[in-house]
């Protein structure tokens, strides 16, 4: 992958990282709407402490960018009562970690609400957030949490893993009219893809067959995207086909295009950085056990994240979030089966 | 200052729930409103007199002691008795119950089970609001035990630096649930004496004098409208009944029930017609048809159908449906 970046460097087309498709397709829909808005701690003259939003204030100003105190129930929560009231409010929470100081409102209102109303409000938000491991934050400000967002019906969940994606799926994010939390991979941030098309859209809930294989199918999300294709280049030079599909986003799930997959190869690996206790591969499992079980020649294997919280040293990270390697194994293992 | 026959408009209104809160009672005896209750009965006066000083495009967020509020803004007893006692027909299509009466339509925008979620969220109504440039208001209802949980504090912060047209209006019953709020209170007015910290105003009414209630939240509703940001208020008032169904409120004094009962919102506001010449003719006549269309409510919503339980796998998404896989 490096080499191929950089040859298409070497001829011009330009590339954008991941950090600045995050603002770019906010960006894009604020341009398009005026009803988005943008709210968090230190997203405006800051720029995000990612750098995420930089240039949307100087852009759109004070009036469409707020900066926020470090009080993440009155973030969310008035993200929510905006939403009900004809805006389309985009929240930003710093760390994923932080969603927790903020849970009853992704846990008991923003998901519940319409339900329990009898569809009489509609929550079209998007709950920006960074998330995920590999830059040695700690166990505080490291954590994959998307699987906390998947025990809860009510909430669409995006993970992109590319540029590219990045602006699709936040268009599509801030256009849904229900409410949406919008994983962004911390370490991803600095990664480099092509540009997104004008006018991109990616709709949520489609999986994407980001390489074509045989001989088993790898299904991962954000940060394990590049993890499972570098694994899968180098099981190529072993004579090991994998497929590997970016699931993009985890509600709705894309059941079909992995049972698709199975139907061609038999075989399946699924590669999440969420702990294995509870992680989202848990579920995609049982529901290929119920029904592609017939399509199945091996086991399933889950390579996810160790049952502990993150640590700190890169030694330790490694060791707990799944890696190339570990990926390795787990398929020579299903492949000989 | 309110006429005689605005009074008595705001009378009946308080006298509708009144007679609401005691067929939810007996229903619940009886045997037909299931889970629990938390009846709102000696609330009257914060919700009609709130009510009557807002705009119809105002936003209002309830708690689960919320039905004076679903019907000050114009809910039906049909509807929200209907929606007690797991009707298709009720407010919610059944789907809510006592706890989550929502009129959207009305701008009684929810009622929250989860104490103090909902200031941030009319924070948000708020600054919605003014993004929009409507001149609209959003109110937070909401008990005392709410002023010791974060999401107050965030919200009366965020509203305050970005000086949103938000009311905060707590219904201090002396009790959270039962325990004194007194007891585990830092401050002697867990509201009005927090709302110096955040520099808005914080004032405390008798919310059982619907007349004083309406006449402070139009003042302060005038004040956010203006641009000059959000206020707080406090109205004192007591529960007629316990915490909830399970709740006989054994641990109140009986001197102070005694107290209380004798400051019921709907006999001061009878005091008040009194002194502007309505005759008793006049309000014999609102407590006859308060409990006419009470009584009418009960028999609907009895005979209403029971929800179809396939409307269980819908709502949850905008589209109406319940996917989340392909």
């Amino acid at each position: 992958m490096a080499e191929l970046t950089a040859t298409q460097e070497a001829f011009g087309q330009r590339q954008i990282t991941y950090r600045e498709a995050v603002a770019e397709g906010i960006a894009r829909e604020m341009r398009r709407d005026p009803a988005v808005v943008c709210l968090g701690e230190d997203i405006g003259a800051a720029g995000g402490v990612f750098k995420t939003t930089a240039g949307l204030f100087e852009e759109f100003g004070p009036g469409r960018v707020w900066d926020t105190p470090i009080s993440e129930q009155a973030i969310v929560g008035a993200a929510m009562g905006a939403a009900m009231t004809g805006m389309r409010p985009v929240a930003e929470i710093m760390f994923s970690d932080f969603l927790a100081c903020c849970w009853d409102y992704l846990a008991n209102e923003i998901p519940k609400v319409r339900y329990m109303t009898g569809g009489q409000v509609t929550v079209p938000l998007v709950v920006r957030t960074a998330n995920g491991g590999g830059l040695g934050f700690g166990a505080q400000h490291s954590q994959a949490t998307e699987n906390w967002a998947f025990t809860v019906p009510g909430l669409k969940i995006a993970a992109p893993s590319t540029p590219a994606d990045v602006v699709g799926m936040m268009a599509s994010a801030i256009r849904s009219d229900d409410p949406v939390v919008f994983f962004e991979h911390k370490g991803l941030f600095a990664s480099k893809g092509p540009p997104a098309p004008p006018d991109h859209v990616v709709e949520l809930g489609k999986a994407a067959v980001v390489r074509e294989g045989a001989d088993i199918t790898l299904v991962a999300l954000a940060s394990m995207v590049p993890v499972a294709l570098a694994a899968a280049e180098r099981l190529a030079a072993e004579g090991i086909d994998a497929e590997v599909v970016d699931l993009r986003c985890l509600i709705p799930l894309d059941v079909s295009t992995v049972l698709a997959s199975l139907a061609k190869t038999s075989r399946l690996t699924i590669v999440e950085e969420n702990p294995y206790q509870g992680g989202w591969g848990a579920t995609l499992v049982s529901v290929v056990a119920d029904e592609g079980f017939g399509l199945l020649d091996a086991p399933v294997r889950r390579v996810a994240g160790e049952c502990v919280p993150l640590p700190f040293a890169d030694a330790l990270e490694e060791r707990v979030i799944p890696t190339v390697d570990k990926v390795m194994t787990a398929v020579r293992t299903l492949t000989a089966y | 200052m309110v006429t005689g026959d605005e009074l008595l408009l705001l009378y009946e209104q308080m006298a509708v729930i009144r007679r609401t809160e005691k067929a939810a009672h007996d229903l619940f005896l009886s045997g037909l409103v299931k889970g629990t209750t938390h009846l709102a009965a000696g609330h009257e006066a914060i919700a009609v007199g709130a009510s009557a000083a807002l705009r119809a495009d105002d936003y209002v967020f309830a708690t689960y002691r919320g039905h004076h509020h679903a019907l000050a803004r114009g809910a039906t007893p049909e509807e929200c008795l209907a929606e007690l006692m797991s009707r298709a027909t009720g407010l919610c299509g059944a789907k809510g119950g006592s706890m989550h009466l929502t009129k959207a339509s009305a701008g009684m925008l929810g009622s929250y089970a989860i104490v103090g979620a909902h200031l941030p969220m009319a924070v948000g109504a708020a600054w919605s609001a003014r993004l929009r440039g409507t001149g609209q208001v959003a109110v937070a209802f909401f008990g005392d035990g709410a002023t010791n949980i974060g999401a107050f504090h965030e919200a009366l912060n965020l509203a305050a630096v970005w000086k949103l047209p938000v009311l905060f209006v707590c219904e201090n019953n002396l009790y959270m649930e039962y325990t004194a709020i007194a007891d585990v209170t830092a401050v002697a007015r867990p509201a009005a004496d927090r709302a110096p910290a955040y520099g808005i105003p914080g004032e405390v009414v008798d919310g059982n004098d619907v007349v004083l209630v309406q006449e402070a939240v139009d003042r302060l509703a005038r004040r956010a409208r203006a641009g000059d940001g959000p206020a707080l208020l406090e109205a004192s008032t007591y529960r007629h009944y316990g915490h909830s169904r399970a709740d006989p409120a054994a641990y109140r004094p009986a001197e102070e029930v005694e107290r209380w009962l004798k400051h019921d919102p709907l006999d001061l506001a009878r005091g008040r017609l009194d002194g502007l010449g309505v005759s008793a003719e006049a309000i014999g006549a609102a407590d006859e048809r308060a409990t006419a269309v009470v009584q009418k409510a009960v028999e609907a919503a009895k005979a209403a159908p029971a929800p179809d339980p396939a409307e269980a796998l819908t709502d949850v998404w905008a589209d109406g449906g319940a996917a989340w896989r392909n």
